[in-house]
């Protein structure tokens, strides 16, 4: 379920006006930008950048970036683009850093819905001139990135039939590769990446029933090539993806100096989809609302506007 | 008795490509058994003598003649098909039938446009509750399931837009790809990880110039330096010189002893020309086409290759 919090009416306009004054003259007001934009969903958020661009003739994307700085910025850009065109850019983000973050590449691909991840594929070309997949495929090498590009290349099935003896017979080439430690990485890369959401679950299950113990659990530690650094979170998203967000938010925010970008990214991107589901999650494992602790971490205009995604109330 | 005409006609008619039906009614609806007798008698290539003194129907030639008639057939239902079913139900088939015929999953993967692909992906969920990539990646083994697969998950970029470092570094790559491996004989070209996500993830646009820069540090084209291997050769052509392809497709179809599966190539062609730019080939071929052509299937490819189609 989602945290943020919209009013039963909204008038674009009327937000437009707002964000304008917000802007103009000397200094911004950021608690009305946190105040209008923290409290609307992606088709008005859109609408009001269509209205401002009308009344002003200026983007108001551009306008907030140079009125802006630092994570607040960061994260208002982020949360104001469509979220197709949010995901693009996140994935462009992590395939140019110097060290690509392929789990981010891996929680795009693996965490939004087979229509959602083609609404990203084109946003990426409109941006970048590019397909994803040869950004992917020519920042990357080895086997990570035949699993890397197989993932974000999916458009998996999204039924609900499921094939019990396919799940029996991948749950046991899972198994074999993950417990040995001898990694078929052609298998494996291909049961992840082509097969359906409801398929991989049947899989997982079964290997559950078959071994007494969750795939994950089995992959569990921080150490490992490259690939199997890859692979964990791919099979972490793909079997439970709020516990996986839940562990990305609970280490980004135990980490010294928080990790702001990993922060934003998973608040910013649930907030509208799954992140109530998540909240509660961490308060099950942490016993600390994860209110409490992003207001322990974070400071200024960024705090506030991460909080009122969470929806905690003005 | 047969006229030796009536006989004449009745070769020609099953001969060929496609059906001549008109004169076959004619002949059939003025033919008594006696005279039918002595026009089996006189098609020894239809039909055998049987040691138990009749006129057997050859079996292959029953078999070709039943293809012959599906041609057209199988143009009328693939050309009403929606585009999407039809690239989705030819993937499957061609799946089915296994690796002779693996071209098709290269030539519909390669010769749609972006869109026109992740169309046949969604239609292939509707008509078999699988993904495209999920069947190919089950059932293909070996070698050609990777570039299968990667072809067929393909969202390429459309645009102009092309960078000319990346290309000639990339024109470098494969040539070193093809050249390792034409020493080493036991890793093709088609295993190599830098051929398949050059191949199947740049734009065409982009494998276009790659091809050309190839041309410049190699004495062949990248297409004749692949001769061994049929379907990396075959991925090279329908991205980088289409028109060849279909060229080649058209001719093979057209001549004298053309099999089964060439005449089953024109007619995908054919009722798909409505994605691929045909005209001028065809223009070349549409004499060859008057010639060896019959009845209603010549019609639907003269009628659809005609300049003035809406």
């Amino acid at each position: 379920m989602a945290t943020i919090d919209v009013p039963e009416q909204v008038s674009v306009l009327a937000d437009a006006e707002a964000l304008r004054k917000a802007c103009k003259g000397w200094g911004t007001d950021e608690k009305a930008i946190i105040s209008v934009l923290g409290h609307r969903n992606a088709v008005q958020r859109k609408q009001i950048r269509l209205a401002y661009e009308d009344l002003y003739q200026e983007d108001l994307i551009k306008r907030l970036e140079s009125e802006l700085s630092g994570d607040f910025e960061k994260a208002v850009y982020r949360w104001i683009l469509d979220p197709a065109d949010r995901d693009a850019v996140l994935a462009n983000v992590a395939i140019k850093k110097l060290s690509p973050d392929h789990h981010v590449i891996v929680e795009i691909s693996c965490t939004r819905s087979p229509e959602e991840l083609l609404a990203v594929r084109r946003a990426y070309q409109a941006r970048y001139k590019h397909s994803l997949e040869e950004d992917v495929a020519a920042h990357t090498k080895g086997d990570t990135r035949k699993l890397l590009v197989a993932l974000v290349s999916a458009f998996r099935f999204d039924g609900e039939e499921i094939d019990t003896r396919v799940a029996n017979s991948e749950a046991k080439i899972l198994h074999e590769t993950v417990k040995d430690k001898e990694f078929n990485h052609e298998e494996i890369i291909r049961i992840l990446s082509t097969r359906s959401k409801m398929q991989l679950m049947a899989t997982f299950n079964r290997y559950r029933d078959d071994h007494g113990t969750t795939i994950t659990k089995n992959l569990e530690g921080d150490s490992g090539d490259e690939f199997l650094k890859t692979l964990r979170p791919t099979i972490r998203c793909l079997n439970d993806p709020k516990k996986y967000f839940e562990k990305v938010l609970r280490n980004s925010i135990r980490r010294v100096g928080t990790d702001e970008d990993a922060l934003t990214r998973v608040i910013v991107t649930r907030a509208e989809k799954d992140l109530k589901d998540v909240k509660e999650l961490y308060y099950k494992r942490n016993s600390v609302p994860l209110d409490q602790a992003v207001a322990k971490d974070t400071t200024g205009d960024y705090k506030a506007l991460l909080l009122t995604l969470l929806g905690k109330e003005d | 008795m047969a006229n030796p005409c009536e006989v004449e006609v009745l070769n020609n008619a099953l001969s060929g490509i496609g059906v001549d039906e008109k004169s076959l009614v004619s002949i059939l609806t003025k033919s008594q058994n006696e005279h039918k007798k002595s026009m089996r008698k006189g098609c020894s290539k239809f039909f055998l003598e049987d040691e138990r003194q009749f006129e057997r129907w050859n079996d292959s030639a029953i078999k070709s003649l039943k293809a012959e008639f599906k041609l057209f057939k199988d143009v009328v239902v693939l050309s009403l098909m929606h585009p999407w079913e039809r690239d989705a139900r030819l993937l499957k088939k061609a799946l089915k039938k296994g690796l002779p015929h693996y071209n098709v999953i290269v030539e519909i993967a390669c010769t749609r446009s972006s869109d026109q692909l992740l169309g046949a992906r969604k239609a292939y969920h509707s008509l078999f509750d699988r993904s495209t990539e999920e069947d190919l990646a089950s059932h293909v083994k070996g070698s050609e399931r990777k570039l299968l697969v990667a072809l067929v998950s393909a969202y390429r970029y459309e645009g102009p837009k092309v960078k000319e470092d990346a290309a000639k570094s990339e024109a470098k790559a494969l040539l070193n790809a093809i050249k390792n491996n034409n020493g080493d004989h036991k890793k093709k070209a088609m295993e190599e990880d830098e051929v398949i996500w050059i191949l199947t993830t740049r734009s065409k646009p982009h494998l276009k110039v790659v091809y050309e820069q190839y041309k410049k540090i190699s004495a062949k084209t990248i297409t004749e330096d692949l001769e061994v291997e049929l379907l990396l050769k075959e991925t090279v052509e329908c991205l980088c010189t289409p028109q060849t392809y279909f060229t080649r497709v058209f001719d093979t179809a057209l001549r004298e002893d053309a099999k089964e599966d060439a005449k089953k190539a024109l007619t995908r062609l054919v009722a798909t020309q409505e994605d691929v730019d045909l005209k001028g080939i065809a223009a070349k071929f549409e004499d060859k086409i008057k010639e060896r052509v019959k009845g209603a299937y010549k019609d639907v490819l003269l009628g659809v290759l005609a300049d003035d189609r809406q």
